[in-house]
């Protein structure tokens, strides 16, 4: 029967794995619905490890919202690790949903967030343990819609053959066009088939549907043209912007795992989008325009999710949460009301300047001031001006020395290397930085229990943003990055011993690299190394750089390219990117003139305060920077 | 100089509540750090006035008894509380029940009489119930036989040093075999030793004296736990508190 529990063939497996917490649902806030009482059935799916997709905001929101909808019932899935996998396939389990338990393949719908290429391998696995063919083309009726959603889908073409659709934007609108346009082909008796259903999807604004548009090559390599394969389909398919967020104030009841997850914590995103320009973000250019959330809304959010779930702490999250138009009321009248209360608030900064540390100030009042984290990204101020995250070293050494005279102890410090135009002596500069943050710190705190954690990896070039033209940089680059950096911080233990360093080797970033800037041809190399048992290639006790390269060398030969051509190869202005029909609403023209700008190490400023529409956003999707501030005020909470 | 926190010290604990609840059905399979999880934030959200330690990271006060293994489900844990404000014991219990999820929950609450002792003291043993599905009685009972006719039943045990020999029959005190709708069951009393003897390591001596294999994973109930007097009943660990009670409502009629 559709829909019915698979929990008491799965119990017994559950006896035989490493925690099976993770698997049985049951969760606070978690929702099963009777599957009869809806019309349209999702199933959402996190392509990771449960403790890394539990707490993923995305999916919180759209199973919420999805739920509260009578009509549709929504439901979570996750990867599975390969101890259950291989107990599941013995004893013929498909792949399920841990709210009811339901197999993934009785589900009209199977939405999947990619936060990171790197979980194309978990999609091929949970498709093939769910019993749904992996090829796109493959699948009927019978099988569920297969839709990528999350930031990779700006650039879903590396797995077009395995997706029915992308959808390219803000979730919490199109989720209900698409849930409208199931209903009605099932309420018709599915006219068409699949292939109706699909084409009706495909005109849905910001649904991508690959099967619709033909990829061609030239001799060259590169993409000689995209075409539409149907006259009423979009020639260009366009991204979902959710405006006025204090209208969508998910999750209201965010779930609250039995098992340990990776952020202990409630979170509450204050703004959606950014405008600072830094050229390598993908996240800060496809998210455009900002959107804040109003001083009370966010204040309501954090007083009914602390109420739902019991947690003691909340994250204040957005892309550079210290730019909020409010944060500095936000955060004295946030540390005001939980006073004594025992809640703790925490803000993931970013940007370096002094202001950050006020607010942590007000954030800590009575806490621990431990660890405090600011990204510079670039190590020295001329690559800094490359990749416009401005800051003077002057301004950086006394913006965390300001940290440790404030009492903290830890100051962590991200940065990036392999960026455009860098040379060794960019990344050398982080050593000499570290060194004299620690000793004008020392000075500052006059103790020298302090410390300063440098963590580095190497930068990927992202589809959409001003660097998607770039040469990435080899690993070996990198790793040799690294290995200087390294040789400097050590140079002089005095200091070296309060510098710790923490840092990605280059090999996944490679990877990473592939499946963000490559086209169709590259579904290859994903379904190669699934078939040969890769997965789970964000952690690096499963990730294998050897099978990814040997399969990307067979499998891309016969079309004349190779993971160089994808990584390391610098692209021309007018090639045709496997991502131009996909619109972010950024003109390629102004990408282009950014990028031309990073080379010659001109800055651009920030259009929240310059009114400036050159990036080509706001026109394009009909849309509007929307912040503050409102001047209002959160009223103390009544005592219970 | 490090900094110090700001303001008062907190309020010092005025009552402390101790708890028997229960873990059921799917959420057998919670570590005893994920109960733990769970409880403080389920303590928070009924609003439960908490005591807390000094310091920058202050903690609620509370205190766990030993737990039932992760995949064992239980109706007996225990855990002691302590509040900054006096409540009445029944009030909390429904909040913090309806607080939880479904499959924990809240099965007693008594205030901690005063010089009674403490709660450790009076649990040494636990009552288990182990289902054995694809397991008759009549395979089921020689194997209990055979395992009650040894002094010593060696069986290898895995823990964070790798595999440890360790003797399973010292520890249970009584075994029996018993049936319900057609379905094996192992009933036994086991002193809480060091090392500590769970049912798997019953289950392995059982592989190990009579060859008896269970097809399916065999499901086990912590029944309750207490102190186990010489005529092999086992008390409640909450009596004494109960005990202490009654005076002082009476006094209050």
């Amino acid at each position: 029967m559709t829909g019915e529990t698979l929990y008491p063939r799965l119990e017994p497996l559950l006896a035989q794995i490493q925690k099976p917490i993770q698997y049985v649902g049951g969760e606070l806030n978690s929702q099963v619905k009777p599957w009869e009482d809806a019309a349209v059935h999702w199933a959402l799916m996190y392509p990771d490890a449960y403790e890394v997709g539990l707490p993923n905001q995305g999916l919180m929101i759209l199973y919420e919202v999805l739920n509260e909808r009578p009509d549709a019932l929504a439901e979570r899935t996750y990867a599975v690790w390969p101890d259950l996998a291989a107990l599941m396939r013995e004893h013929g389990v498909p792949q399920f949903t841990v709210d009811g338990h339901r197999s993934v393949a009785d589900f009209d719908l199977l939405g999947v967030s990619f936060a990171t290429e790197l979980g194309y391998t978990n999609l091929l696995e949970a498709l093939d343990l769910a019993g749904v063919p992996i090829h796109a083309v493959d699948r009927d009726g019978s099988h569920p819609v297969v839709v990528a959603g999350g930031h990779a889908a700006f650039n879903p073409e590396p797995v077009a053959d395995f997706v029915d659709c992308a959808v390219l934007g803000d979730g919490e609108q199109v989720v209900g066009d698409i849930t409208d346009v199931v209903k009605a082909w099932k309420a018709q008796g599915r006219p068409g088939g699949r292939m109706e259903l699909l084409a009706r999807l495909a005109r849905v604004e910001g649904v991508y549907v690959p099967r619709f548009y033909a990829v061609s090559y030239g001799p060259d390599g590169a993409i000689a043209g995209v075409q539409r394969t149907r006259d009423d389909v979009p020639a260009t398919v366009g991204k979902r912007t959710v405006m006025d967020l204090d209208e969508w104030p998910y999750p209201k009841t965010p779930i609250v795992p039995l098992a340990e997850s990776v952020h202990e914590r409630m979170s509450v995103e204050i703004f959606r989008g950014c405008t600072r320009g830094c050229r390598f973000c993908q996240a800060g250019m496809i998210t455009r325009p900002v959107r804040e959330r109003t001083i009370t809304g966010i204040g309501s959010m954090v007083e009914q999710g602390l109420k739902a779930t019991g947690y003691e702490e909340v994250g204040l999250l957005s892309l550079s949460s210290a730019d909020h138009s409010e944060i500095g009321q936000l955060a004295k009248q946030l540390a005001d009301r939980y006073e004594g209360t025992n809640t703790s608030l925490s803000l993931p900064s970013t940007r370096v300047d002094a202001f950050n540390v006020t607010l942590a100030n007000e954030l800590s009042r009575n806490g621990r001031r431990s660890g405090l984290t600011f990204a510079p990204e670039g190590g020295s101020e001329r690559i800094r001006r490359v990749i416009n995250k401005t800051v003077s070293k002057e301004d950086l050494v006394r913006t965390v020395t300001t940290a440790y005279a404030n009492g903290w102890r830890q100051v962590k410090l991200y940065f990036m290397c392999g960026l455009p135009t860098e040379t060794d002596e960019d990344v050398l500069e982080i050593a000499e930085l570290a060194v004299e943050v620690i000793r004008a710190g020392r000075e500052a705190s006059g103790s020298k229990d302090i410390r300063c954690t440098v963590s580095i990896g190497g930068f990927v070039p992202k589809p959409h943003t001003p660097f998607q033209w770039a040469s990435q940089a080899s690993a070996e680059t990198i790793d040799h990055r690294l290995r200087v950096l390294r040789e400097a911080i050590n140079a002089d233990r005095r200091i070296g011993r309060s510098i710790g360093l923490r840092y990605h080797d280059g090999k996944p970033g490679v990877i990473e690299g592939l499946l963000s800037r490559g086209d169709r041809r590259v579904g290859r190399v994903i379904e190669r190394v699934w078939r040969e048992g890769g997965k789970f290639d964000g952690w690096s006790e499963h990730f294998s750089y050897d099978r990814w390269t040997a399969a990307a060398a067979e499998e891309l030969a016969p079309f004349g390219v190779d993971l160089d051509w994808y990584t390391t190869r610098e692209r021309t202005e007018h090639e045709i990117l496997p991502w131009d029909h996909l619109d972010s609403g950024l003109d390629k023209e102004w990408l282009w003139e950014d990028w031309q700008e990073a080379l010659s190490e001109e800055e651009v400023a920030d259009c929240r305060w310059t009114p400036c529409y050159d990036c080509g956003v706001c026109p394009t999707m009909g849309t509007e920077i929307q912040i503050g501030p409102t001047g209002r005020s959160l009223l103390p909470l009544t005592v219970v | 100089m490090a900094r110090q926190p700001e303001g008062p010290p907190p309020p010092p604990t005025v009552q402390k509540l101790r708890l028997r609840y229960a873990k059921r059905g799917r959420l057998r399979f919670a570590s005893h750090r994920d109960l733990a999880r769970t409880l403080e934030r389920a303590l928070r959200r009924a609003q439960v006035p908490m005591a807390f330690s000094a310091g920058f990271s202050p903690h609620p006060k509370i205190s766990y008894l030993g737990a039932a293994p992760t995949g064992a489900a239980s109706e007996a844990e225990y855990v002691e509380i302590g509040l900054s404000v006096r409540c009445d014991p029944e009030a909390v219990r429904a909040g913090l029940d309806a607080s939880l999820p479904d499959e924990v929950a809240i099965l007693e609450c008594v205030e901690a009489g005063e010089g009674t002792g403490s709660l450790a003291d009076r649990i040494d043993t636990s009552v288990w119930r182990v289902e054995l599905p694809g397991v008759t009685l009549a395979e089921l009972r020689p194997a209990v036989e055979e395992f009650l006719s040894r002094d010593v039943v060696t069986v290898a045990k895995r823990t964070k040093n790798g595999l440890k020999d360790i003797d399973a029959r010292a520890s249970v005190a009584s075994a029996s075999a018993g049936e319900e709708a057609g379905c094996a069951i192992l009933h036994m009393v086991v002193r809480q030793l060091t090392p500590a003897v769970r049912p798997d390591d019953v289950l392995a001596a059982l592989a190990a004296v009579a060859d008896l294999h269970p097809p399916l994973p065999p499901r086990a109930v912590r029944e309750a736990q207490g102190r186990l007097d010489d005529t092999g009943t086992v008390a409640d660990p909450l009596g004494p508190d109960r005990a202490a009670r009654i005076p002082r409502e009476h006094a209050a009629i």
